[in-house]
């Protein structure tokens, strides 16, 4: 059994503005949840609150709670640190090391975590990479600079980045919004396989995508959670009106 | 417009943009000129091998201020430029707001305080109290020069450096300290090495808190508590003295100074090459 994310009246703030209005939604284990949303409705924000992002922006702060299975990870004396070892992210826009091979980009997590065996990192090198379906096209170029890959292939080295700590839960704030077709439906396919063996929660402003590739989806707007339900009965049978309005591309 | 007459324009604006490029260069270019031609005919191997001739004797060299210079900007690199890299990266990446602002405003006035008020200060503090001028003294004294450059220069190359690295790096776990010190300050290297090129050509230059903190000397490097001598001293005392043969080497000398500052930075700019995001 996979592990699971329980939120708890979440609000975040920057500054004096608040993002986040009191948000209660369960990231089911071993599945997708897609959170969908116009641009501004706080959809990046809660995702970034799930592994204490959030508060890494100056002036940024976050109430309520966010359990891992049972832990709460804003208690005090939780270190956002290990938060986030435990918790991996995939970012809106690909980002490797520029300074980095896409082997070292790869190997960076597990440097930090004590690895230091050659013969051990590059068996967890290859496995992440064949994991995030990348070995077969990088596999003779690992010493290459990893900015010097494809956009698409650049995504999928930073999953691998993300996948080589073997985190318990993945994070990808629209992995697929800088990427062409292509390359979006490498992406999907991987996180088809993925969710066999971790969680993941996936922002995307493409509903199709979130269709495609989720079991839960959460509909936000400004700050709110409007609807959240399985995502066939949403994308069919949405029980709120804004929603339908939204998905059927009344506004947005 | 016509296109006939648009196009006058452009190459117009083209031009003077070239012409104003040019006239940045023509200084250097003079200066390196004039410099060969007063000095090259002094400089011979035993100008870099040999110690300073009494007055009256012909030849010797400037060996000692040549190693003199480079063990004062030695010190002055190892006291300046942890304390400008690290205290740039954290300017650049302190949440905090106040007291980045007030460190801010202190750099940028140390930057414009006269170098001999620098000499004055490492004269007060070492100087005075060991009883002697000494490299060690010198040495600080260029190196208090050198930090607020780097500080400044490194604060605005790791600016530069995209938020989304900071965060890939903090993404997967690490903590802070190791994001910028293994991703930011790599990705900001080359802009980092040139600020540090600018700061040392600066120091290299530098006569004024010379004069009371190194002294100069006309013999070897003798310890760190010791006068020393230096390549810009050297030139100030050769170009005051009545003696041709004098002037002569201290033209030989300026031009062994900015070829110096010349390779040091070009070493550098090879040397930084490739991969990195700010430059």
């Amino acid at each position: 059994m996979g592990d699971g994310i329980y939120v708890k009246g979440l609000r975040a703030w920057f500054g004096d503005t608040l993002i986040l209005k009191g948000v209660d939604l369960t990231v089911a284990p071993n599945a997708v949840t897609a959170i969908i949303g116009p641009s501004g409705c706080g959809k990046s924000t809660f995702i970034r609150c799930l592994n204490r992002m959030h508060e890494t922006v100056p002036g940024a702060r976050v109430a309520g709670q966010v359990l891992l299975n049972s832990e709460d990870l804003y208690a005090p004396g939780v270190d956002p640190v290990q938060v986030r070892r435990r918790i991996g992210m995939v970012f809106q826009k690909p980002n490797p090391f520029p300074t980095m091979s896409v082997f070292d980009n790869v190997a960076a997590g597990l440097r930090l975590g004590g690895i230091r065996r050659k013969s051990r990192l590059q068996e967890e090198v290859e496995r992440a990479l064949r994991h995030a379906a990348l070995w077969d096209e990088v596999k003779d170029d690992l010493d290459k600079s990893g900015v010097s890959l494809s956009g698409g292939q650049q995504q999928r080295l930073c999953i691998a980045r993300a996948l080589a700590v073997d985190p318990q839960i993945l994070l990808m704030d629209e992995p697929c919004s800088a990427l062409d077709p292509i390359a979006t439906a490498k992406i999907e396919e991987l996180i088809h396989d993925l969710k066999k063996e971790l969680t993941i929660a996936i922002v995307t402003h493409n509903m199709q995508q979130a269709a495609r590739v989720s079991e839960w989806t959460g509909f936000f707007l400004m700050g709110e959670l409007v609807e959240f339900g399985v995502t066939k009965e949403m994308f069919t049978t949405p029980g709120d009106k804004r929603t339908e309005d939204y998905i059927t591309g009344r506004f947005g | 417009m016509t296109p006939a007459a648009r196009r006058l324009v452009s190459d117009g604006v083209s031009g003077l943009t070239f012409a104003a490029a040019l006239l940045v260069v023509c200084p250097l270019l003079l200066i390196f000129g004039f410099l060969l031609y007063q000095g090259a005919s002094a400089i011979n191997v035993d100008f870099f091998l040999h110690l300073p001739k009494p007055v009256g004797e012909a030849g010797g060299g400037v060996a000692n201020a040549i190693v003199g210079s480079v063990i004062m900007i030695g010190l002055a690199v190892a006291i300046g430029l942890p304390v400008g890299i690290l205290g740039g990266v954290y300017l650049a990446e302190s949440r905090d707001r106040r007291l980045p602002w007030v460190l801010r405003f202190v750099a940028d006035v140390l930057n414009g305080v006269p170098s001999i008020v620098f000499g004055i200060f490492a004269y007060t503090v070492v100087v005075l109290p060991m009883r002697r001028f000494s490299a060690l003294a010198g040495g600080l004294a260029l190196g208090l020069i050198l930090v607020p450059i780097v500080l400044r220069t490194t604060e605005e190359m790791v600016r530069l450096v995209p938020s989304a690295l900071r965060e890939a790096g903090l993404g997967l776990g690490l903590p802070q300290w190791k994001v910028s010190l293994r991703i930011i300050i790599p990705a900001a290297r080359a802009g980092i090495i040139t600020g540090f090129m600018v700061a040392l050509a600066r120091i290299a230059g530098e006569t004024a808190p010379l004069l009371f903190t190194a002294l100069g000397n006309r013999f070897w490097h003798q310890g760190l508590d010791q006068p020393i001598a230096a390549l810009p001293l050297q030139i100030y005392a050769y170009a005051i003295a009545p003696y041709d043969d004098w002037h002569r080497q201290a033209w030989a000398g300026a031009l062994v100074l900015i070829t110096l500052v010349f390779l040091a930075s070009l070493a550098a700019r090879l040397a930084t090459r490739g991969r990195s995001v700010a430059r």
